[in-house]
């Protein structure tokens, strides 16, 4: 159920991996001040193809391939934004953006305030991340909450092929540094209609994306699909669950998920994080503190369990799937 | 030391007790007995107006030093870190800089913060707890004190890398072409973001200098637990050239880094420049260096004093009279008095401005904690305490 006002447009059916990659480009034609930097970016393309193409339009000096090191590439793009830049930096999975850690966390966040508005940091950190593709280790992580905890950052997921296609040119158009997450098993799973005319929703806001009355669940990036295969199961068994893609995770955007916990009295949180100081945390903070005189349960979080991500033979017994939330909705519903 | 194998020179040859006085490959315009020496290839010629330029900078730079670090002992400011002994390398390296060439500091760069133009007020709000550095950097095109220790060196590449982009490198127009230096020390120079940011330059031949001042101590950890040979050389194993200057020799200091910069305005990309000097203060006010240095090894850099040796042989040739030292003591007495009185009118922040410039523009549950904050503070009014 999207906001996206009809047009008639032309449309095409794509990918998130080509909303992304088309998003770049138009972003790309759209401001010649935006580079983008990375491992592979260039003639590869990115390990992902989600680059695919751009060097050989844009040439070298505005898809740059970078040497293999994250705070390098962060840090150089710290400069380029200093210089006036709208560097737009791949990190090529998840668990290696621990490099760069530090040059985030104290440079890029800090930057703005430290300079008391008088420097901009208008970058973009692109992250593939989850799992769920078979992968070794460090390569199916879901390190949101670490940045969503850093004051100067913003945080977003996208989830769908649209969304990918919009929301990486507002990121790109946005002052604030965005940590844009990308849900890498859904890069080539699904195709939507991309109409280029329509009018996106503002980048720091969630959509409801499947209406309920018995209970909400909250999910982003990867989640989002689980929690609607769950929605649809529960609806053959006669529950009516609400689903909201929060898409951005810093700043949040509670008013749909307070309108919502309001009217269903239940909230059950998804994502393939731990759930130890997850984003559910904060969200079943917040949710108690708005909502408390409403809630018939408590919030409830399903998530990656407290470990290190498995070997990937066991990662779907992991990751929070269907039955693991429908398991979360009826203990709410039991409650 | 044993028997190397075959894998080269005995360490000791190229980092032993030759190395105290910085070695022969040293480069160096004043001796620290005030001669003037000549260098085959960085030899410059110094009008008298010129060598009095550097000496009244290097002497107002020490009193900024020595009235913050007063200012500091009477509480008004909660730490300084002190520059003693470096003002040859920061005014050598901030004179040889062009209006167009930007500056990436450490948080000891006072003396380049100078040259640049910044009111040396506005150096001490960060150590004072007023601010995070109050300048523009655009205005003077140096960036902010940064504290990380050499993660400014990454932000100086990619700012190298942005110049090329912007056309400004090695285009033959001295008023366009321009350059990046980026200021660390001896400690950076083990940070991975120092290495990295030699790997980008040299990768994309940025136009960046790279000034290290080896004030041959980290805190406490001398210049041996940084490095087994002189940073200078290790330059060459990232593909770019290093050069040792006497870092206690402005003049020296001036003709390398100059030339330095030159190369990569002119598109040559980037240079590796060793100031090697000493702090001859603490690491900052809190610091104790008679804990873990030897007080012989100051005596001994206190003969090689910046500021002594060129005050010798500008006497020596008549270049300074008595006239010129009593006006430098009154407008370095005036520039304290500034330092002072105005050190003490830096107003606090008020608590409520920490909501702002989090962002470009405040975001809205931001704003609900401020003005959640701004509700519990307007709850005490008329309380009576």
């Amino acid at each position: 159920m999207s906001t996206q006002k009809v047009s008639t447009g032309s449309t095409q059916r794509i990918t998130l991996a080509k909303g992304l990659n088309m998003g770049l480009r138009k972003a790309m034609e759209d401001d010649p001040k935006v580079l983008i930097m990375g491992e592979d970016v260039g003639k590869l393309g990115g390990v992902f193809r989600i680059t695919d193409g751009l060097q050989k339009d844009f040439g070298e000096d505005r898809v740059i391939d970078s040497p293999l090191a994250e705070s390098g590439i962060v840090g150089t793009a710290v400069g380029m934004a200093l210089r006036g830049y709208r560097p737009v930096v791949e990190i090529q999975f998840d668990g290696f953006v621990y490099p760069a850690y530090d040059q985030i966390v104290c440079q890029v966040a800090k930057m703005t305030f430290r300079s008391q508005g008088k420097s901009k940091m208008p970058m973009v950190i692109r992250i593939p991340f989850g799992g769920g593709i078979g992968a070794v280790e460090h390569h199916s992580e879901s390190p949101e909450a670490q940045f969503a905890h850093t004051p100067g950052l913003k945080v977003v997921a996208c989830s769908n092929p649209i969304d990918g296609y919009w929301m990486i040119q507002q990121a790109i158009a946005c002052d604030d540094p965005v940590i844009f997450l990308e849900p890498k098993r859904q890069y080539h799973a699904d195709k939507a209609e991309l109409d280029e005319s329509a009018t996106p929703d503002p980048l720091f806001t969630s959509r409801t994306v499947r209406a309920g009355s018995d209970a909400t669940l909250l999910a982003y990036g990867p989640t989002v699909k689980t929690a609607l295969k769950a929605a649809e199961a529960a609806a053959s068994e006669g529950k009516n669950l609400e689903v909201i893609d929060l898409r951005t995770l810093s700043p949040l955007d509670m008013a749909p998920v307070f309108e919502s916990v309001r009217r269903t009295g239940r909230a059950v949180v998804v994502h393939e994080a731990h759930v130890n100081l997850g984003l559910g945390a904060e969200l079943s903070a917040r949710i108690t503190e708005e909502c408390f005189y409403s809630l018939e349960a408590p919030v409830l979080r399903v998530g990656g369990f407290d470990t290190p991500y498995p070997p990937s033979r066991i990662e779907e017994e992991w990751l929070p799937d269907l039955d693991r939330v429908l398991d979360a909705v009826d203990r709410s519903m039991e409650f | 030391m044993s028997d190397p194998g075959g894998f080269g020179p005995d360490l000791v040859e190229v980092f032993g007790p030759s190395q105290q006085d910085g070695g022969p490959e040293l480069v160096q315009l004043l001796t620290p007995e005030g001669e003037r020496v000549h260098h085959d290839e960085f030899d410059h010629d110094f009008s008298a107006e010129e060598l009095r330029g550097f000496h009244r900078d290097m002497v107002l730079t020490r009193r900024i030093d020595t009235e913050a670090t007063a200012l500091q002992r009477h509480g008004e400011l909660g730490i300084w870190a002190q520059l003693l002994g470096q003002e040859a390398a920061q005014i050598g390296a901030g004179r040889a800089l062009r209006p167009q060439d930007y500056v990436f500091p450490t948080y000891r760069e006072h003396g380049v913060a100078y040259c640049r133009g910044i009111d040396p007020l506005d150096l001490l709000g960060l150590f004072r707890g007023v601010d995070q550095g109050a300048w523009d950097p655009k205005d003077n095109n140096f960036g902010l004190y940064t504290i990380v220790i050499g993660a400014q060196v990454l932000h100086a590449t990619g700012y190298a890398m942005g110049m090329q982009r912007d056309g400004v490198v090695g285009t033959g127009d001295p008023d366009r072409d321009a350059a990046v230096i980026a200021h660390f020390g001896d400690g950076a120079s083990s940070q991975g973001d120092v290495n990295e940011g030699f790997i980008f330059a040299a990768s994309y031949n940025a136009p960046v200098v790279f000034f290290c001042q080896n004030n041959q101590w980290a805190i406490s950890e001398p210049i041996e637990r940084q490095t087994r040979i002189p940073l200078y050389q290790r330059a060459l194993g990232f593909g770019f050239p290093g050069v040792r200057v006497d870092g206690n020799d402005v003049l020296a200091t001036y003709a390398v880094t100059q030339a330095a910069l030159q190369r990569a305005r002119d598109g040559q990309g980037p240079t590796l420049v060793e100031a090697y000097t000493y702090r001859m203060g603490a690491h900052t006010t809190t610091d104790d260096p008679t804990r873990y240095r030897m007080s012989d090894d100051l005596e001994h850099w206190k003969l090689k004093d910046p500021i002594a040796r060129l005050e010798v042989y500008m006497r020596r040739n008549g270049l300074v009279d008595d006239q010129y030292f009593a006006d430098l003591k009154a407008e370095a007495d005036e520039l304290g008095h500034h330092l002072r009185e105005g050190c003490k009118a830096l107003p606090d922040p008020q608590p409520m401005s920490v909501f702002d410039h989090v962002y470009t523009e405040m975001t809205d549950e931001l704003a609900a904690q401020r003005d959640g904050y701004a509700a519990y503070l307007a709850s005490f009014e008329g309380a009576g305490h």
